[in-house]
């Protein structure tokens, strides 16, 4: 089954393109900011700076 | 667990831990059959298939007001309560709140195109979203000049809570004012003039995008969380080589 979307079928599209790329960039930029800090983390654990409750910083 | 367990970071990061994948699944799933509902949609008798940009404009306009509204409550926290997630729960909201505004608008004009035979008109409705837009673009530049998290919050929490009073001008602007824009077809007194058609997948929609934003939240509070331990590991490897130097210096 084709959908047809008419003369305005350019308007149609760009809309749920645009939509599909922002919500995508979100989720892509929330993701990678996630495993920066916790990189950051890592690497401030390994230089020998904890927490002063003494529980690992990644420790969820 | 209580709400008053979620003011413990900790508690709060273990709770995001076990309940992200399964708001990122269900999400997914909404989003997967509100598309296709969307898709399915009967053209409109007057706006013909340009009526399936509705159904990703109004969710996005929707959360726009939606997010400034949890910004809101979430400032209430910082100011009365010092609720200690809730500047956490404002600035993780601002970015996911500023892009459905964009695409608020972006879709929107796409759709007024073909519609009105303009993709801008200075209209009530059209310009208190933009300044919507441009107050999350201010709130977020807030954030990033100043250095002390506190001392940020607060006056970001003052700004929220101003800034809310653009709520009720978007929603009844179209009421107030003669505007290009259509009046509510959903959320109004004597109920929904839509019909179900439209109306169904539209809600799927609606719900779908709700729970989109409060995994991105969640998952936005949660590097929050892991940015502000990593800020106070910093000062205390600061203050040890300061400590260190001085040491060496006597």
């Amino acid at each position: 089954m084709t959908m047809s979307l008419g003369p305005y079928t350019s308007f149609i599209t760009t809309s749920y393109a645009l939509v599909a790329i922002v919500v995508l960039l979100l989720i892509l930029w929330i993701a990678a900011d996630y495993r920066t800090q916790k990189a950051r983390l890592r690497e401030l654990e390994a230089s020998g700076i904890t927490r002063r409750s003494g529980r690992g910083a990644t420790d969820f | 667990m209580t709400l008053i367990d979620l003011a413990n970071p900790t508690r709060f990061l273990s709770l995001t831990a076990r309940v992200l994948p399964w708001l990122a699944a269900l999400t997914a799933i909404l989003l997967a059959v509100g598309l296709y509902q969307s898709a399915m949609a009967p053209d409109d008798y007057q706006q013909g298939a340009t009526v399936k940009i509705m159904f990703i404009h109004v969710p996005n306009a929707w959360l726009s007001m939606f997010v400034w509204g949890v910004m809101s409550i979430a400032s209430l926290g910082t100011l009365v309560w010092r609720h200690p997630l809730a500047d956490v729960a404002a600035k993780a909201a601002a970015p996911i709140g500023a892009a459905f505004t964009f695409l608020a608008l972006v879709t929107g004009s796409l759709w007024g195109r073909p519609m009105w035979g303009t993709y801008w008109e200075w209209d009530a409705r059209l310009t208190s979203v933009l300044i919507l837009f441009l107050m999350y673009l201010g709130l977020i530049a807030l954030w990033r000049a100043v250095d002390d998290p506190s001392r940020a919050a607060r006056a970001a929490a003052v700004l929220t809570l101003v800034g809310a009073i653009n709520l009720p001008i978007i929603k009844f602007s179209v009421d107030w004012w003669n505007t290009l824009h259509q009046g509510a077809s959903v959320i109004r007194m004597g109920g929904p003039s839509m019909d179900r058609s439209f109306l169904i997948p539209l809600l799927v929609m609606a719900v779908a995008f709700s729970l989109l934003f409060v995994t991105l939240h969640l998952a936005a509070m949660r590097n929050e969380i892991l940015r502000r331990r990593v800020r106070s590991l910093q000062m205390m490897q600061a203050s040890r080589v300061t400590l260190a130097n001085e040491v060496g210096a006597t």
